[in-house]
């Protein structure tokens, strides 16, 4: 976060000197991307192959801000970052454009296993990513668990120690999942309960974080956060006394993808972008700068064998789930849930 | 003629207000009061349940707090500047307001690093051999950063009120046999009212409505009715209800000032 919110600040002047000046005529692709999900130095790249273009990056901390945006205003972006569940509302309300595959030869590349997935059951609108996990980042100085389980975060020998993720889908999903449920349940009562074990939590709870938890786990500020995988490694990668856990009682598996919005007023060009974004080098770069896994094979062969140890083994991923797009109505329930949650605190 | 000029003089600040305040306000009114383009109160009806109202009231009174904390180091502080013994009276003003050069974000997210962990004041508390403590996501850790942001508009408006005060006053009352403490409660303190009003106003509204303060020295733990209507807009997507959160706050605002002014004989001190 502390790097987000540089970034955007310097993002934000950026665009107000290019609005500015006359003689920068180049066209813009905007791209809306995850905080901390690329390695930015590929936009550079991508703008000097493509001299006639100007990419404008812009950044968010969860999916539903970046779909309240898309939704509500009139600003047209050309390529968009979502999960899996997200693209399924988005599709299902109409907010994306079917991709020309023609224009995304580098498609073939993308493993046979990330193609056609619920969300997409036709791929027609999305191009994968990257995919990962959700687990427990925590402190080898701090905790010492033999095994973990989501109810690891909610005992209460954990006092003051957790940082959790203010994301709806992940904070109801944990808490659904240590009671037994589905995380995609649609029981008023289940969510009901999931709530009330997170009201129940807060005094293991340090902080609801975002991006920011990444700083402070590096810090070693806290002793366990919830964390996607590839920020996790992110984090491993910088302090060797971090380790990361995937709870045995199963955990979500997500996939973000790139889409094109309906509005993008430069859709081939967002789709050569979306193409670059899965040549080898540039896929592989991406890769390795945020630790999250490619669902490119011959990307991740060429990975080396420290990083391949991070894919998580066929059991963990036979127990996970994928979020899916609830419905409208559901969807309504979480977002009251939450908000009430939020409210409580 | 004059006139005319006047109202020349005056439009550019009425194009401000009308596309900067009323149409908004209009537009808040409109997503408050309809639901599906008819009009509704359902979003107000969403408002009242028990965790809701729990936010709205520890937004009022954690703002209180800073509020009277703001007075009590304030008013000294706008004396001793009023005052024609204390020579270092520029040097003061500019320490007041060199914080204010810098960003009102930046200045918050200097406390986030100051006060984490292993932050410096941790630091600094072990040397003196005390325990480390915990002050992200704790109550008092947001109205200290109230305080911290919002005591220049505490200080400023009471010390111009203060320097109104006519000298001759002062001696006066000296004259005729008051000491310095009823000098104090029967002069100075009463012709300060109008000051300690915009001081007070100036304090608690933005105190009430902040979401910046609580999300970042209260690590997301410590809600305030900003962070709910800031969720409605940009998480939810449900801008019919945060606009009628928004209106709710609002007329509560205006309420609590509208107590707050009937203290004052001044009829024309801040209302907001």
């Amino acid at each position: 976060m502390k790097k987000t919110a540089l970034v955007m600040a310097l993002i934000l002047c950026l665009g107000m000197f290019a609005g500015c000046s006359a003689k920068n005529e180049k066209k813009v692709l905007r791209v809306y991307n995850w905080g901390e999900f690329i390695d930015e130095s590929v936009l550079a790249d991508f703008e000097k192959q493509y001299p006639e273009y100007r990419v404008q990056y812009e950044v968010y901390t969860d999916n539903e801000i970046m779909y309240t945006k898309i939704k509500n205003s009139t600003t047209n972006y050309d390529v968009l970052f979502p999960s899996d569940y997200m693209i399924q509302r988005m599709i299902q309300e109409d907010m994306l454009a079917p991709l020309n595959f023609d224009n995304i030869p580098n498609y073939s590349k993308i493993g046979d296993s990330f193609k056609n997935m619920d969300f997409d059951p036709e791929n027609k609108y999305s191009v994968p990513y990257m995919w990962g996990v959700l687990g427990i980042l925590y402190d080898t100085t701090k905790v010492q668990e033999e095994h973990f389980t989501w109810n690891t975060m909610f005992d209460s020998k954990y006092k003051d120690s957790i940082l959790m993720k203010k994301d709806m889908r992940d904070a109801l999903g944990v808490s659904l999942k240590s009671l037994g449920y589905s995380l995609n349940s649609t029981d008023e009562a289940e969510l009901s309960a999931a709530k009330d074990k997170l009201v129940a939590q807060m005094p293991n709870v340090l902080g609801y974080t975002n991006d920011e938890a990444m700083d402070k786990m590096i810090a070693g500020e806290a002793p366990m956060a919830l964390q996607y995988a590839g920020d996790a490694f992110y984090c491993m990668s910088e302090n060797e006394d971090l380790a990361f856990a995937v709870p045995e009682d199963g955990t979500n598996l997500f996939f973000d993808s790139m889409v094109i919005p309906k509005n993008s007023k430069n859709k081939e060009m967002a789709e050569k972008f979306i193409n670059f974004m899965c040549e080898k080098e540039i896929a592989k770069r991406n890769a390795e700068e945020i630790g999250y896994f490619t669902p490119i094979t011959e990307v991740m062969d060429a990975l080396d064998e420290e990083t391949r140890a991070f894919y998580p083994k066929q059991e963990i991923l036979d127990k996970a789930e994928v979020y899916k797009y609830l419905g409208e109505e559901v969807t309504g329930k979480y977002e009251k849930i939450w908000s009430e949650f939020q409210a409580s605190l | 003629m004059k006139k005319t000029l006047h109202y020349i003089a005056l439009i550019p600040f009425l194009i401000w207000m009308i596309l900067l305040i009323i149409v908004p306000l209009f537009l808040v009114a409109y997503y408050g009061f309809t639901e599906d383009g008819n009009f509704s109160l359902t979003h107000f009806q969403q408002f009242f349940r028990p965790d809701y109202l729990k936010v709205l009231w520890r937004s009022l009174y954690l703002a209180l707090v800073s509020t009277v904390v703001c007075l009590f180091i304030g008013y000294p502080v706008s004396m001793i500047l009023s005052g024609k013994t204390f020579r270092k009276k520029t040097l003061l003003v500019v320490l007041l307001i060199a914080p204010m050069w810098m960003n009102f974000l930046l200045r918050t997210y200097a406390w986030l690093t100051l006060l984490e962990g292993n932050g410096i004041i941790n630091a600094l508390l072990q040397v003196i051999g005390l325990p480390k403590q915990i002050f992200l996501g704790k109550a008092g850790t947001v109205v200290f950063g109230m305080v911290y942001n919002f005591l220049p508009y505490m200080i400023f408006p009471i010390y111009t009120s203060i320097s109104k005060i006519p000298r001759n006053l002062i001696e006066a009352a000296h004259d005729l046999g008051g000491n310095g403490v009823t000098c104090f409660f029967r002069i100075i303190l009463p012709l300060s009212v109008p000051g300690i009003l915009s001081g007070v106003t100036m304090v608690f509204v933005p105190g009430v409505t902040t979401f910046v303060i609580s999300q970042y020295l209260g690590s997301g733990k410590i809600t305030l009715i900003g962070d709910i209507i800031e969720q409605q807009f940009l998480h939810a997507g449900n801008w019919g209800f945060g606009a009628a959160i928004s209106i709710i706050v609002m007329l509560v605002v205006v309420l609590c000032m509208w107590i707050v002014n009937r203290f004052s004989d001044d009829p024309g001190v801040m209302m907001p």
